[in-house]
């Protein structure tokens, strides 16, 4: 393995694990506070026990966020020192904001969890909310730093190798193509997938305990959360192909495994592309698909790749297929959530029907591997460049040999706190109260916790 | 001479500066947490993770925000320091990671005892080991033996950090750290037995820093000659030396009076002073020889903006910690001790 591969794994792994402890960051903070306003609101005791088990796992889950943040931080200089140096004073202001916003959710999220008992309950939802606010900001400025090395922009280029950047503009580079579609796609994306991951587990926890209160309106925040980000996505996902079509054309055409450059291009679903005959078979193609969704024009010429110089490539077969996953994973969810709507609208009360309730288990794990598809079409698909069209990965990796080293020790430090993460929130799962009876106002009874 | 460039760089040592007072003190409570012993050890181990608890995320943020200010506003030296110190940089962070999440983990993981050990162990070893290397990477920056040329492995990347000098500055760190937070909980702990095990703590780990300062400089005149020759021939060495150590005296002074909010206050300033004297020191370079805080800073208008960010930036992290520390800090305790001695 060369170090500049080793490095690229490393980056990949780093940011595949802390992803999944960032999204659920933002999101869990947004159910707990609706949980919490629930119980300031109805007195129902149960919403407020949900909002104190919600908090126990978001603590274990944010500290590993936080930790796996800092790690990632340090990497863009110890893995890709060059890339620091050319793109710090563009793009480190949204880095910068991202800090204080990290201090925001770090010091209120102190506050929420260990502040029940110190502040009062209208500062404790407050402090929620800023810990769910400020969770979404950082992400909004992680990734428009990351739109901004798919469409760099901010900076006027002069020869050299790599080439000097004049004219730097900071605010400009935060505008970038790509930033607005980029970060609404995140964000729906972390909503949806800690939305269905969570009403996954409580309708497990249903199906074996149909008439328990607290796994109902848990599963009804998750849920609710989950759905309507879930149906929201594509809208933004059809943003992001627009966008690419203009700015990032050899993405697209990986994505789509489309090799030649085709009027009226038709959407191919599924195959495998293949670089050496530069064909895509085993796809199902929709004749005039492509065009449409790229260019909302049914005769629009798309992009082949064969129009770009075969070392600006990025690995067809990975992107295409993780781009295929991407889309699976998020039409089933945003089907399981309008299933789910239906089932509400027509009962009006909460869908549980012993099928529905297994179609959401069966989705629950739909939204992290969505993203991690979709990083890795995002990530992959710009190779060779770390900057698009600026700058190569290889030229911006340190020199520092032997990267095999950190790479299999963080690899083995991450698995390790993975395991160790499942287990505490399965064990916490499995000390999930039992609460039978809906309690009438204020004066709840009847209830029975199997935990203190 | 106070140009936007030496500000930033004056921000970085003040966030440096509020990361070695607030986290400093959370790896100190690691070190007392493996170093608990006597009747009160699991006391003791209580204590500590009340007082870290609510806070360390927090206080770790000031870490990141170095960080990210070095990168946006300085980046070749961020490019050359995380290139020539990746093993200690790495090695650090492994230490970040697993004490943080030892110390979750020990507080959801189940309450028996092997158990918490386990994690307790973990926590606590890397509280140790994670101070050092912060340590040794400060000294290695300040040692003058970074260079920009990488042809040479163990020129480029062991030798800078790998001498007696930047361990040195790690064990410097280390105790430091232990003393700060030594001082800081003998305000936290509401009982009087508990107290005087901490304050017994403090006494023996203000004469370690002031060993570990001793050896330090030392080592300075072959580690770090340049950083060493300002440090005693400027014209503020003798009332920056002087004043650190009345304050250094007085903490102990104060600690063994039994004064422990003056004592807490003393140990801050002296810190502060440590690392602002290391600052004018190191000053005008980020990475000696090659980068200065001249020739290595980022455009004028991102540097503008950066400082705009940091001031409003500032606007909402102050309050919001004084918030923080208030609801958790501010305790009845403190208040308690106060009336008690008068």
């Amino acid at each position: 393995m060369s170090d500049l591969l080793a490095a690229r794994s490393q980056m990949a792994m780093s940011l595949a694990f802390h992803i999944i402890f960032a999204v659920a960051g933002i999101t869990m903070p947004l159910m707990m506070c609706i949980a919490e306003w629930r119980w300031l609101r109805t007195r129902d005791e149960t919403y407020l026990t949900l909002a104190k088990r919600w908090a126990k796992g978001t603590a274990i889950l944010f500290a590993v966020g936080a930790v796996s943040g800092t790690v990632l931080s340090f990497e863009l200089g110890l893995l890709w020192p060059e890339f620091m140096r050319w793109a710090g004073p563009i793009i480190g202001m949204p880095f910068s904001l991202e800090g204080f916003a990290f201090f925001t959710e770090a010091i209120f999220l102190g506050i929420y969890l260990y502040g029940w008992e110190r502040v009062s309950p209208r500062a404790h939802l407050a402090a929620g909310a800023i810990v769910a606010l400020s969770g979404a900001a950082s992400a909004v400025f992680v990734v428009i730093a990351n739109a901004w090395m798919n469409t760099p922009t901010g900076f006027r280029l002069v020869d050299g190798k790599p080439p000097i950047a004049v004219e730097i503009d900071p605010i400009a580079a935060m505008m970038n193509p790509a930033a607005l579609g980029q970060t609404i796609h995140m964000l729906l994306a972390a909503y949806a997938a800690v939305g269905f991951a969570v009403a996954g587990i409580h309708s497990f926890l249903l199906m074996r305990d149909r008439r328990n209160v607290f796994h109902r309106h848990a599963m009804a925040i998750a849920l609710a959360v989950g759905g309507v980000t879930a149906i929201l996505q594509p809208v933004s996902g059809d943003l992001l192909g627009q966008m690419l079509a203009r700015y990032q054309p050899v993405k697209l055409a990986a994505m789509e495994g489309q090799f030649k450059t085709e009027q009226g291009a038709p959407l191919r679903i599924g195959g495998m592309p293949d670089e050496e005959s530069a064909t895509t078979p085993y796809a199902i193609e929709v004749p005039y698909g492509m065009s449409l969704l790229a260019f909302h024009d049914p005769k629009a010429v798309v992009k082949g790749l064969e129009d770009f110089p075969r070392d600006l490539w990025p690995p067809v077969a990975i992107v295409h297929v993780a781009f295929q996953v991407m889309v699976a994973a998020g039409a089933a969810m945003a089907f399981v959530a309008l299933w789910g709507a239906y089932l509400a609208w027509r009962r009006k009360s909460l869908p549980d029907s012993p099928w529905f309730l297994r179609a959401v288990v069966a989705a629950s794990p739909l939204g992290f591997i969505a993203i991690e598809a979709g990083w890795t079409v995002t990530e992959v698909g710009r190779q060779p460049w770390i900057i698009q069209g600026v700058m190569r990965t290889a030229e911006a990796v340190t020199p520092m040999p032997g990267l095999k080293i950190p790479l299999i020790t963080f690899t083995l430090i991450y698995i390790f706190l993975a395991a160790v993460v499942v287990w505490l929130l399965v064990r916490q799962v499995a000390e999930s109260p039992r609460v039978y009876v809906e309690p009438a106002g204020a004066d709840a009874r009847g209830r029975e916790y199997a935990f203190d | 001479m106070l140009s936007i460039d030496v500000l930033l760089a004056g921000a970085m040592l003040v966030s440096l500066t509020f990361y070695a007072l607030l986290g400093g003190a959370d790896f100190g409570g690691g070190v007392w947490d493996l170093l608990a012993s006597g009747p009160r050890k699991g006391a003791q181990r209580e204590l500590i993770a009340e007082a870290i608890g609510p806070v360390w995320e927090a206080n770790h943020v000031w870490l990141i925000l170095v960080v990210v200010l070095l990168f946006t506003a300085f980046p070749p030296a961020f490019a050359a320091i995380a290139t020539a110190l990746h093993i200690p940089l790495t090695l650090m962070l492994i230490g970040v990671v697993l004490r943080g999440s030892a110390f979750t983990f020990r507080s959801y993981d189940r309450r028996t005892d092997d158990v918490q050990r386990r994690w307790g162990r973990i926590f606590s070893m890397t509280s140790l080991i994670t101070p050092v290397l912060l340590g040794v990477t400060v000294g290695a920056i300040s040692s003058g033996k970074i260079r920009n040329e990488y042809s040479d492995f163990a020129a480029a990347f062991v030798s800078p950090w790998l001498a007696p000098f930047p361990f040195a500055v790690g064990f410097f760190a280390l105790t430091l750290f232990a003393f700060l937070a030594a001082v800081y909980l003998t305000v936290e702990s509401g009982e009087e037995a508990l107290r005087e095990d901490f304050r017994l703590r403090a006494l023996a780990s203000a004469v370690t820093v002031g060993v570990m300062a001793l050896v330090v400089f030392l080592l300075s005149a072959n580690g770090a000659p340049v950083i060493r020759g300002r440090l005693s021939q400027s014209w503020w060495t003798w009332p920056l030396q002087i004043s650190t150590a009345v304050f250094a005296i007085s903490a102990i002074y104060a600690l063994w009076t039994r004064r422990f909010r003056t004592a807490r206050f003393c140990a801050a300033a002296q810190t502060t002073l440590i690392l602002w004297g290391w600052g004018a020191a190191q000053y005008p370079y980020l990475v000696a020889p090659d980068l200065t805080i001249y020739n290595s800073a980022a455009p004028a208008i991102t540097l503008r903006l950066v400082w705009w960010a940091l001031l409003v930036g500032s606007a909402l992290l102050f309050p919001s910690f004084y918030y923080l520390f208030r609801v958790f800090k501010s305790s009845e305790n403190g208040a308690r001790i106060e009336s008690e001695r008068h």
